[in-house]
């Protein structure tokens, strides 16, 4: 009974239940087992290489009341934002001209499987290299990653372009600004949404070694002092910290973007 | 004829096409269209009439400035706007907005605050305004097609065998649609079709094309007023339309 009316109190909040109840107690239950065996493992065996899931929770809080936790993922997080930026504007650009142009795609196509097979690492040294330690060279080197990813995503999405709305926009003569709103972005969405749920998690794991290699801030940073220290409580506190960060970014903000993107489709019976 | 629509004015068409070709992906040259010649005057309802295949949707292709790869002229004279406005074959409306917004996206800028109720009110689109397009039945969709060409007020309007693909009762009650809100807001027009009845119900003029490479075969005047256009008065000129192009033979 009580169970219910817990419920119905959850209820009470505007978002959908999309999922049922079932799942989520199953991934409760799954994280709940993982800490368990963390914890197990880390008693039978203690070792300064895996504190229990309590010491590196004690760290993370002492963390955020220093305020050190909070800056550091800050500094991420905008790195990681303005990465994604620049790598969905540039990779659709190009990805569009592309999809859209058999010539240029011909020409391309070979940089195009260069660039998706150079290791992030070097893209990232020769990037502090050639343009400094700076801000603007990190992020570059984080979006130059990513954007061969974008563009072949992208190109598939403009090659699958209808034609038919194309015409309908040229003879009613609707305006650039209207045919990209209205007639090319909605078509290219799903694509958009392919490439962004992929890019967030890969960017932000080049953006933590660019960090690490040149930068005096951020989560990368942080994890490379405690690894210099030996401290692994650090370490598991930070990554953590930031997982669940993006986690929730995903939850509240991508998702809820994404339904209002395919509201017309949802409606289809 | 003096202009006695409130707002813009019907265009008149001349069309002149030498020549329009294919060239197949191997290599093999396909004639079109070859000499293609006839006029639209303003405010009048023509049917380009022919064989399936015969190169009908190259010309509004040609006519709609979708394809501008032909040798010839096409002259669209206009006393006020040059505007056009088409209805596909299909409805090609955008799945992601609403029949309102499908609409209103297509209005000039003059318009855009324009209502246009009364035109979903003759096309019985009234209360479908919020509805997504994949919502609506082909039937539907093809009206909110008619409603979106019609509230541009075109100077012209080209018609892509706008009723194929549909049940015959729905696609009667689309053409007796598309009189009435053609009477309500007259503009030029020319439609496609290879349904010679459809033709006979709907125009002024038919213009018969020949097999490919298209070109005129013959004009046929629809003499009959709309009004007396019941269905005997179609079957006798279906007669008279087969005896004066196919006779002879």
């Amino acid at each position: 009974m009580s169970f219910d009316e817990h419920l119905k109190g959850g209820k009470e909040t505007d978002r959908p239940h999309r999922r049922g109840l079932l799942p989520i107690a199953t991934t409760a239950a799954s994280l709940i087992a993982l800490f368990v065996v963390w914890h197990l493992v880390s008693s039978i065996w203690p070792s300064r290489a895996l504190p229990p899931p309590m010491v590196v929770w004690e760290t993370t809080l002492s963390e955020l009341k220093s305020g050190d936790l909070g800056y550091h993922l800050m500094m991420t997080l905008w790195r990681v934002g303005a990465a994604y930026v620049v790598a969905m504007v540039i990779g659709t650009a190009v990805g569009v001209a592309l999809g859209r142009y058999r010539r240029l795609d011909a020409f391309f196509d070979p940089w195009l499987i260069l660039f998706l097979n150079i290791p992030a690492l070097v893209i990232i040294i020769l990037a502090y290299i050639w343009f400094g330690l700076s801000e603007t060279a990190a992020i570059g080197a984080v979006a130059v990653n990513k954007i061969p990813n974008v563009v072949v995503t992208m190109r598939e999405g403009a090659r699958a372009l209808d034609d038919r709305y194309m015409d309908m926009a040229r003879v009613y003569h609707l305006s650039a600004r209207d045919r990209l709103r209205h007639v090319l972005i909605p078509q290219l969405q799903p694509y958009l949404a392919a490439a962004s749920r992929s890019g967030i998690a890969l960017i932000w794991k080049i953006v933590l070694v660019v960090e690490l290699l040149g930068r005096s801030n951020g989560v990368g940073f942080q994890i490379y002092l405690y690894f210099q220290i030996f401290d692994v409580a650090g370490i598991l506190a930070y990554t953590l910290a930031f997982v669940l960060l993006m986690l929730i970014i995903e939850l509240l903000l991508v998702q809820p973007v994404e339904q209002h993107a395919t509201r017309w489709r949802r409606r289809l019976a | 004829m003096n202009s006695t629509q409130p707002v813009g004015a019907a265009a008149s068409l001349k069309v002149a096409i030498y020549e329009k070709t294919f060239h197949s992906s191997q290599g093999v040259r396909i004639d079109v269209l070859r000499d293609l010649s006839f006029e639209v005057r303003g405010r009048e309802f023509v049917c380009l009439l022919g064989p399936s295949g015969c190169g009908k949707t190259t010309t509004l292709r040609i006519l709609l400035g979708l394809d501008r790869e032909y040798s010839g002229t096409v002259n669209v004279s206009a006393d006020a706007s040059h505007r056009t406005a088409a209805v596909f074959q299909e409805p090609v409306l955008l799945p992601w907005r609403t029949v309102e917004q499908n609409i209103r996206l297509t209005l000039p800028a003059a318009l855009k605050q324009t209502a246009f109720n009364d035109l979903l009110e003759i096309l019985g689109l009234s209360g479908l305004e919020t509805l997504y397009p994949a919502e609506l039945s082909l039937g539907l969709a093809r009206r909110v097609a008619l409603a979106r060409a019609f509230a541009t007020q075109p100077a012209i309007l080209f018609l892509d065998e706008p009723f194929v693909s549909l049940d015959e009762p729905t696609a009667d009650r689309l053409r007796s649609l598309l009189m009435a809100i053609w009477a309500a807001r007259p503009t030029t027009a020319l439609m496609v079709t290879h349904n010679l009845r459809e033709a006979l119900l709907l125009s002024d003029r038919i213009i018969m094309l020949s097999p490919k490479p298209a070109h005129v075969a013959g004009v046929f005047e629809v003499a009959v007023p709309r009004s007396a256009r019941d269905r005997e008065a179609i079957e006798d000129m279906v007669l008279a339309f087969q005896d004066r192009f196919f006779g002879a033979t």
